[in-house]
């Protein structure tokens, strides 16, 4: 009986659009969704998945546009000048360094910082059945806390009641992205996204080579300009303040772009994390005495190199990998079962789940 | 369905006799492996046994197992000429070679793909137990899925 229907079917599913057949006929090469489609988290998706941006984007595009048209600027107006009175070098080295800063400043905010992807319910009720050892029928949220020792050092894990797992040290959760994000360091609104595990040796490198590109252009400009005056005393020749507010801008930015600099530095010597400074977690000041870094290797070169040049970690988000098909309505389902009877020798309905992975 | 995949002759016939595991037989339980924090940030999931495979696997075995995933993690992860190299040479583009080139990272992951696989093949499927690949929850958990005892034997 049933084989007399998928006949029928079949033979239909050619070529005639009537209503009742029409759900089976889609049904059979069903669209299967990314994950990023899905995505519980507050971020922005692109290009199918490749890129991830958080949904505030923050004052990014300020940030783009500021370093943009401060270095179309000094290309306009100083390099001319400085290329016949000096060398031709400088218009090249503030052309490395701008796409430096402009690259580094999209890969940070482009990037998956560290994202953690949210437990699956059985995992989150596995984890609640771990913590309770007596069967009580009301519900009691799990406790906040765990303790775990790292390098002899007690770490309290917290509970995240959003992504319900116990949040890996170092972990924290952004409330504005609404996602625990590995190794937070901070959500930074300049770059629009939050600045974490992944994303971090760029974050370092966009404002360390922006401290570069705008030292060396405030230093383009006072040459330009004791140069210009000499000039002007000398040859009395005319002056164009137009583009000045744009240079009072760079030597503002200037202190506090090298002073983060600087800060980032330091943290990045002692392998700490903004929040963990914010927060004093390993400050001596709490009085205990062996309260210090557990994370650090007790070496400032040690401690640069693993948090710049250590291996890069993947994103565990998986965006454009595939949602399995047992997401797909349960009607819907069984009209898949069916239409695979029709293809016995199309394996590829049976293999389809497993070849959509690509991290 | 069950026809169908066993016409297959081929290695495929194995990997698809795992997905109808996971699509047919009746899931009895699930046992999460967590993550171990003692020596810090790095990827390493806790080696005891849990009680609930007691009746099902060999502790030796399964110890076993999870030590050389240990290992494979620790491989990844490591700090050493190598990665300090790919970081450099990494730095020295803006990082732009991500894009192109596949990292030691991924490589590794790759590998543990592989053997996980090779596991649940030769060891955990004829168990009646299958395996979930850690990246695929997030290096949050080792997920062993423990399946009913009436569906194995089923192409073995």
């Amino acid at each position: 009986m049933k084989n007399c229907e998928y006949q029928q079917i079949d033979a239909r599913a050619l070529g005639t659009p009537a209503s009742s057949f029409q759900p089976c006929t889609e049904m059979k090469v069903p669209r299967l969704r990314r994950k990023w489609e899905v995505f519980p988290g507050k971020n922005r998706f692109y290009c199918d998945g490749r890129i991830i941006l958080a949904r505030q984007s923050g004052i990014l595009p300020l940030t783009l546009g500021l370093i943009v048209v401060t270095s179309v600027l000094f290309f306009a107006f100083d390099c001319p000048f400085l290329v016949t009175h000096l060398t031709v070098c400088i218009p090249v080295i503030g052309g490395v360094l701008f796409l430096f800063v402009v690259i580094s400043l999209l890969q940070t905010s482009l990037t998956d910082p560290g994202i953690l992807p949210r437990a699956l319910p059985d995992e989150a009720a596995d984890i609640e059945k771990q913590i309770y050892t007596s069967g009580s029928s009301m519900y009691r949220p799990p406790p906040r806390t765990k303790e775990i020792l790292i390098n002899q050092q007690v770490v309290k894990l917290k509970y995240c009641f959003t992504c319900k797992m116990f949040r890996p040290p170092r972990t924290s959760h952004c409330s504005l992205c609404d996602n625990c994000v590995e190794r937070f360091d901070h959500h930074c609104p300049w770059v629009g996204n939050c600045v974490g595990k992944r994303n971090y040796r760029f974050f370092y490198s966009f404002i360390v080579s922006l401290s570069f590109h705008t030292s060396f252009i405030f230093g383009c400009v006072v040459t330009h300009l004791t140069l210009r005056t000499y000039e002007v005393i000398l040859l009395h020749q005319k002056e164009s303040p137009a583009r000045y507010p744009f240079h009072i801008i760079c030597f503002f930015s200037i202190w506090s772009v090298l002073g983060l600099s600087g800060f980032h530095t330091y943290l990045v010597a002692s392998n700490l994390t903004t929040n963990e400074d914010i927060k004093g977690s390993w400050s001596s000041k709490r009085g205990a005495e062996d309260s210090g870094n557990p994370y650090t290797y007790n070496s400032i070169f040690i401690n640069c190199c693993a948090t710049l040049c250590g291996p890069m970690p993947p994103s565990l988000i998986d965006r454009r990998g595939f949602l399995p098909p047992d997401d797909i309505p349960p009607v819907a389902a069984a009209d898949l079962e069916l239409s695979s009877f029709l293809a016995k020798n199309d394996t590829n309905m049976v293999g389809m789940p497993s070849s959509g992975h690509t991290s | 369905m069950n026809e169908t995949t066993v016409q297959l002759n081929d290695k495929t016939a194995r990997t698809h006799i795992l997905q109808d595991l996971q699509h047919q037989a009746a899931i009895a339980s699930k046992v999460y492996v967590q993550r171990d924090y003692n020596s810090g940030t790095i990827c390493k999931f806790q080696t005891k046994f849990p009680s609930e495979l007691e009746s099902r696997v060999d502790k030796q075995q399964f110890e076993e197992t999870m030590q050389t995933l240990n290992n494979l993690y620790a491989e990844a992860e490591k700090i050493g000429g190598k990665s300090y190299l790919e970081g450099c040479l990494a730095c020295m583009t803006a990082y732009t070679i991500f894009l192109c080139m596949e990292t030691h990272y991924e490589k590794v992951l790759k590998k543990i793909a592989r053997f996980i696989k090779e596991q649940n093949e030769k060891i955990y499927a004829p168990l009646g137990l299958l395996l979930t690949d850690p990246i695929e929850r997030g290096l949050r958990v080792v997920e062993i899925t423990i399946f009913e005892d009436r569906s194995i034997g089923f192409g073995r």
